[in-house]
């Protein structure tokens, strides 16, 4: 009778355990497939003429003979290192004051950086606009990097990380003498590494793959942003090669394979901690 | 996944403030705040201001401001390209997250039970990995997979007997492929959320209640559910406030149509500023969306009180 009872449970385990690996295989088929499918397609251009399927890189250097790639992908870098780099280090600053330092309107300040947070973009982006083009900044890639330097999120990111850092560390380096600028760039800052990792990371993924600001701020194409310049490659195609559109995909997207391989597990850990508290 | 919806990220340790340096006053925190401050007060505060004022008039930066009063808003009520994109864009938020936040769920349950740690970490990374391409690429790759001749998905239902499906050319199709499209990139973000959620259950709670005899659905419900609910409000106002802004996937997949089939809010606003020049009625528009989402994430934090549960 027993034997009965505990065989029919271990069955029942058993089949739900499988249920839940087909469920997980079929979700990562879902998700993974459409990409590998691009890598096929991308490899295995079909002639248009003859419909002959060759297999090779074709595709690959059509791409940079019907758009201005390496142009593009310049764009984006330079935008999303700019951006990146100009969060980290104005994020880390504004964290940094917020953690460590009492002063006036404190609490009021904090506050209204994270209300900033809740206007969506598409609000203000007539505004913003007109402000780029007032600065004689409009159709530049100045246009893109200025606006997006300061980070609500990112400050808010900083500051609950630097909580976490010691005082006392700080306090040590001045009776050593050092000045708040030693304070900061020679004691908290390299602590900061982490979350100085996640700012950076958000702030490429974002901007890596920013559509709608590019798409407005920028007119002449040789200030396009990869996206957008991808989008172009199958509006002058038409009905010309899918390969050599799903080649330009894949080129750029190899930056934010290696960010999410190096990146991924910061990440997740930075996203991730503290959210059920 | 958008840059305002990353939130609520504490290091380890972090537990509160451990003292602050008591000097006050001095330089320094004015001259590390000023870039954070004048960047954020002249690209964001000032441009909030901006829009609400730039709603009762009329422009087309050409010409000078026209003080017109309400009537960009009785435009708005009045024009029915704008209502109905209104009304695909609550129809589809309301769809959009359903899916994305049971999906997201159900997967992150699964990931998080018992398996070889190699397992977990293929699982765990392909099912995030969609949210690290851009809307544009992916909504590239996916025009190709529903083209209805030679696209992937009806050469599939081909074989199964189906016929071709007008998957972009149709109302419903497009609806349906934005829709799939869209959670198909940005439920990796919420199952990221959940299994932070579900992490911090602690498993004695699920070992007493197997001893209670609880399993199963009955577990779910009265332990996960419950354990996960910050996280499911978390997940949900943030799910809901970037659905109602989509745009990059009706864009490249279908421009809005067929007809205003896919138009979404955010597609008027940019229509309405930058092809028709009429900034004060896209301000408008942009003003309507933001009292929308703060209305819906106002009721969902008037919701929480009677279903969230902080243990």
């Amino acid at each position: 009778m027993t034997t009965t009872i505990i065989t029919k449970r271990s069955w029942a385990q058993t089949l739900g355990t499988g249920g839940k690996f087909v469920i997980l295989g079929l979700a990562a088929f879902l998700t993974l497939g459409p990409v590998v499918w691009t890598f096929v397609t991308a490899l295995s251009p079909t002639d248009s003429v003859t419909q002959e399927v060759t297999v090779g890189f074709g595709a690959f250097a059509d791409v940079f003979t019907k758009i201005p790639l390496w142009l593009y992908a310049w764009n984006s870098a330079l935008v999303v290192m700019l951006v990146a780099a100009g969060q980290m280090l104005s994020a880390a600053m504004a964290g940094y004051v917020f953690a460590k330092f009492e002063f006036r309107s404190k609490k009021l300040l904090f506050a209204l950086i994270l209300a900033t947070m809740m206007v969506p973009l598409q609000v203000t982006i007539v505004p913003v606009f007109m402000l780029v083009r007032g600065m004689g900044l409009a159709d530049t890639l100045l246009a893109l990097i200025v606006p997006a330097l300061p980070t609500a999120f990112g400050t808010f990111l900083m500051r609950q990380y630097f909580m976490g850092i010691p005082t006392e560390l700080g306090e040590a380096a001045q009776l050593d003498g050092a000045g708040p600028w030693r304070t900061f760039f020679g004691v908290y800052l390299p602590l900061a590494t982490p979350a100085l990792a996640i700012v950076g990371i958000l702030a490429f993924n974002y901007h890596w793959n920013e559509f709608f600001r590019p798409l407005i701020m920028t007119i002449s194409d040789q200030n396009f942003t990869l996206p957008l310049g991808l989008v172009t490659l199958q509006g002058n195609l038409g009905t010309g090669s899918i390969s050599t559109v799903l080649a330009g995909v894949i080129l750029s997207m190899i930056p934010a394979l290696l960010v999410f391989f190096f990146g991924q597990k910061p990440l997740r850990e930075g996203l991730t901690a503290g959210v059920g508290k | 996944m958008s840059e305002s919806t990353a939130t609520l990220t504490v290091p380890p340790g972090a537990r509160g403030e451990t003292g602050t340096t008591a000097r006050s006053g001095r330089a320094i925190v004015w001259i590390f705040l000023a870039p954070t401050l004048i960047g954020l007060g002249l690209f964001n505060l000032v441009p909030i201001v901006g829009s609400f004022v730039l709603a009762f008039f009329r422009w087309d930066i050409i010409s000078d401001p026209v003080f017109v009063g309400v009537d960009n808003f009785v435009d708005l009520a009045m024009n029915p390209t704008v209502r109905v994109s209104f009304l695909n864009t609550i129809g589809f938020v309301i769809v959009a997250v359903i899916l994305q936040l049971t999906v997201a769920l159900v997967l992150a349950i699964l990931v998080q039970s018992k398996m070889p740690t190699w397992l977990r970490t293929f699982f765990r990374s392909s099912l995030f990995f969609p949210l690290i391409l851009s809307a544009a690429s992916v909504s590239l790759i996916m025009a190709y997979l529903f083209n209805q001749e030679f696209g992937l998905v009806n050469q599939t239902l081909n074989l199964i007997g189906i016929a071709d499906v007008g998957w972009l050319t149709t109302g419903l199709g497009a609806k349906v492929v934005v829709l799939l499209v869209y959670v198909w990139q940005n439920f990796g973000f919420t199952f990221l959320l959940f299994i932070g959620g579900l992490a911090a259950i602690p498993s004695e709670v699920y070992e007493a209640s197997s001893l209670d005899g609880a399993a199963g659905w009955t577990q779910f419900r009265m332990i996960t559910l419950p354990l996960v609910s910050p996280t499911l409000l978390v997940a949900s106002v943030m799910a809901i406030i970037n659905a109602l802004q989509i745009f990059d996937q009706p864009w490249v997949l279908t421009r809005g149509g067929p007809g205003d089939e896919t138009r979404t809010a955010v597609m008027v606003i940019y229509e309405s500023a930058f092809r028709e020049l009429d900034f004060g009625g896209a301000s408008a528009i942009g003003i309507v969306l933001t009292l929308l989402i703060m209305l819906v994430t106002a009721i969902q934090f008037r919701l929480s009180r009677r279903f969230v549960f902080y243990g």
